[in-house]
């Protein structure tokens, strides 16, 4: 045995011991993701710290990453030696000193702000619905260790996936095994992890490349943020195993731009797993070399196509170009080049250490494993869950969503982003499958739920989907780049009341146009959305051409913003919020909107406590 | 919009040692630049195609292919409301309009005193927060209209 690997196995051993010792004083856990921070964590964090100072009390205060609630946050874990660790959700700096004072001081913790208890990684809180129907694989670290510590992620078998690779498999049973275990790319498009590893395998050249595709620039999706913010060692932990099945000496972590505290937490990971002799030249003393680099995306959502982003690591304009040759074969500077998604990475160490049979064990017969969404929208529970494939959207978006906000009507719900479409109640059995979600019109994708309530208007959705993908569009094919912009100027007629059935027909079309051929895969899935909501919800664009009106009360130019004369109460708040002066009235008295004057921003609907701001058909008042 | 006669370019110099025989490394040079001088001077990109024999033409196709770049100064405090999916159904446009009103500039465009620019971006990926924004490298989320003017004050004092 090298003497690397003698040290890192000797570490392993006592952090492990570390980390099942009880606990000898109390700990303090801050969920700090970039959800967590958002929400106000930084300055819990320093009210946390002021108070315990002021107490003169002692405790050991941990970061972590998200563990999944986003609704909840910002949220504050306080353990005492000997009792279980308490969730405190919702925490602002002003309910810090009452936790504080009365968990941390007098062991009383407050009953009416806390979440639950937190028992297991595998199932975090027992009982409570958010995570009964989870399987939680990829996420299992997020939220338990600190991400920033290389021994948190070791202790709870980090780096031993690698370590057994390394010592006892050859690259070719490397690859066997992750074919054994039915992976498929996570990244949307649901490739065979394995087969990929192995057409790169067996491309000839001395020189290859492993790359990780976390530019997730899918409106809608967070999932690879928080697993890189969470758990980043476990994705450099799948790019090393895969670097040694597929024979790379060197990777690339191209990370979007927009996630700064992904790229700080992978940099320090890197760093770390660089000291200890994990990653860079000679590992663990076995002789296998590999390194990586982390190139910063540069906003540009092309850049998640494969061929797009390539280019941007060598430095180009992002724009993608024709396969084959595919990646596998003809990459990075023309070597063969594995490109993956973050959680497909993430899934690999598991795979490694608890082998193929028991990964493909979960899921269908062709999808196997779990699947990481986020879940957002008119969503009761919004925030990151992962569930086994085959479950069904309804048990998603009901059992472990909660259900709609508010109590309103489910209407829709998209699923993959961009690329993806919109699908009714009536395919809410479906279940989460590759091949059984194309059938729908929509697909896998990346991740990116989003649930719509009766107050979305689906061609409104449709319109803001291929406004953006229209916008994103390099402009390097003609279907792309001109039918995108042709579609998007059909909807906006519509959805301003100046379309026609024709339009419709030219519509749908066009769409299938840009969808048959387009160079890549931005363009051919961006019709999806149109094509789902035409075929599920005509009857919504219909009455926007027909009747002229928007069902949901959401497109701007089919309808009048008016007040209740009976609820309302004279308050005065609305007139006060309008930009232009458009509401009159005098105190205690109901108010008027002019429609003459009124630009339908909707503040006096956002201001008004007593819901007496309405909507109605445009022309009606 | 006055861009200063002179620049000094003893940053962009060290930055080029650093990268310029590092294939691919053009994206990663120019953002070093644009971190050290907040935009992309055009005689900064002078010097990076004598530096890495890469022709000016090229230089101008990347920079301007990607949204991050910039080539003109922008603001100290850089705000980015976000449109993703989620922001979109809980009101981000009208964010975006908010701060516009306050601010008194559209998307893409600086304040007067150069304290402040706009921007729109598709997603930030705080979807469990929308609506979101983000000022500098703070993302900020579940914000109200009285929240944003909260927030551009605090950000207007300092």
């Amino acid at each position: 045995m090298s003497a690397q690997l003698h040290a890192f196995l000797e570490r392993r051993e006592k952090v492990k011991e570390k980390a099942n010792a009880p606990i000898t004083q109390p700990q303090v856990f801050v969920g700090m993701g970039t959800c967590g921070i958002a929400a106000g964590a930084q300055d819990v964090l320093k009210a946390l710290r002021e108070e315990m100072d002021k107490h003169n009390l002692r405790a050991t205060i941990k970061k972590v990453g998200c563990i999944g609630m986003c609704e909840q946050e910002v949220l504050v874990d306080v353990q005492f030696p000997g009792s279980p660790r308490v969730t405190y959700g919702n925490v602002t700096p002003k309910k810090v000193s009452r936790i504080v004072e009365s968990h941390l001081k007098e062991h009383v913790p407050v009953q009416e702000w806390v979440v639950g208890e937190v028992a297991t990684p595998d199932d975090p809180y027992p009982g409570n619905p958010f995570y009964t129907k989870q399987k939680r694989i990829v996420l299992r670290k997020c939220g338990f260790i600190d991400p920033e510590s290389i021994d948190e992620y070791i202790a709870m078998d980090g780096y031993s996936g690698l370590v057994s690779v390394l010592t006892r498999m050859t690259p070719e049973e490397v690859i066997e095994e992750v074919k054994k275990s039915g992976l498929r790319g996570r990244g949307g498009a649901g490739f065979n992890t394995g087969l990929k590893w192995e057409f790169a395998r067996k491309a000839p050249g001395d020189t290859k490349y492993m790359v990780c595709n976390a530019d997730e620039g899918d409106p809608g999706a967070f999932m690879d943020r928080s697993v890189l913010e969470g758990d980043p060692h476990a994705v450099i932990e799948g790019m090393i195993i895969g670097a040694y099945a597929v024979g790379a000496r060197s990777g690339y972590l191209y990370v979007r731009a927009e996630y700064p505290l992904a790229i700080k937490r992978l940099k320090k990971a890197i760093a770390d797993a660089r000291e200890m002799a994990l990653l860079g030249e000679n590992i663990l003393g076995t002789g296998f070399s590999f390194d990586l680099k982390i190139k910063e995306g540069a906003g540009a959502f092309v850049c998640g196509e494969e061929t797009a982003l390539l280019a941007s690591i060598m430095g180009q304009r992002g724009m993608p170009r024709p396969r084959p040759p595919f990646p596998a074969q003809k990459g990075l500077w023309d070597c063969p080049t594995v490109i993956n998604n973050v959680e497909t990475y993430a899934n690999i160490p598991g795979i490694l250490v608890l082998g193929g049979d028991w990964f493909a064990s979960m899921g269908t017969e062709k999808s196997k494993g779990t699947k990481v969404f986020a879940l957002t929208g008119k969503v009761a529970n919004t925030g990151l869950a992962e569930v086994p494939m085959g479950i069904t959207l309804r048990e998603i978006i009901f059992d472990v969503g909660g259900g709609i906000q508010g109590g309103r009507q489910f209407k829709a719900v998209q699923i993959g982003g961009p690329s993806g479409g919109c699908l009714p109640e009536s395919l809410l059995d479906t279940p989460i499958d590759y091949d059984q979600l194309n059938r729908t019109g929509a697909i896998m994708g990346s991740g990116g739920l989003v649930v719509l309530d009766d107050r979305t208007c689906m061609v409104d959705v449709a319109k803001f989907f291929l406004k953006f993908t229209q916008s994103e569009s390099c402009g390097k094919c003609t279907p792309c780049r001109e039918g995108t912009l042709r579609m998007l100027e059909m909807l906006e007629n519509i959805s301003q009341g100046k379309g026609t059935e024709d339009d419709l027909l030219k519509l749908e079309r066009l769409a299938e146009t840009v969808k048959d051929a387009s160079l890549c895969g931005l363009g051919q899935t961006a019709p999806n959305p149109v094509l789902t909501t035409i075929r599920y919800f005509r009857h919504e664009y219909l009455a926007h051409i027909k009747d002229k009106t928007c069902p949901a009360g959401a497109c701007k130019h089919l309808i009048t913003f008016y007040i209740d004369a009976e609820a309302c109460t004279g308050c005065t708040v609305c007139a006060k919020s309008c930009p232009v002066a458009a509401i009159t009235g005098e105190r205690k008295k109901p108010h008027v909107i002019d429609p003459a004057l009124c630009i339908k921003c909707g503040a006096c609907e956002e201001s008004c406590k007593f819901g007496a701001v309405l909507r109605g058909k445009e022309g009606a008042v | 919009m006055s861009q200063p006669q002179t620049i000094n370019l003893d940053a962009v110099r060290e930055i080029l040692s650093r990268h310029k025989d590092t294939k691919g490394a053009l994206i990663t040079v120019l953002q070093e630049i644009q971190e050290a001088y907040g935009y992309l001077p055009r005689p900064a990109l002078s010097e990076v195609s004598a530096a890495m024999g890469v022709p000016l033409s090229k230089i101008f196709g990347v920079v301007t292919f990607y949204a991050q770049f910039h080539l003109k100064p922008r603001g100290k405090h850089v705000i980015r409301v976000c449109l993703g999916t989620a922001c979109h159904v809980r009101g981000g446009e009208r964010m975006l309009e908010k701060v516009g009103e306050i601010l008194g500039i559209g998307p893409g465009e600086t304040t007067d005193d150069q304290k402040f620019t706009l921007e729109r971006v598709a997603c930030l990926g705080a979807c469990g927060l929308a609506p979101a924004l983000m000022i500098g490298d703070q993302t900020y989320g579940r914000l109200t209209g009285k929240r944003v003017e909260e927030l551009i004050k605090q950000y207007r004092e300092n």
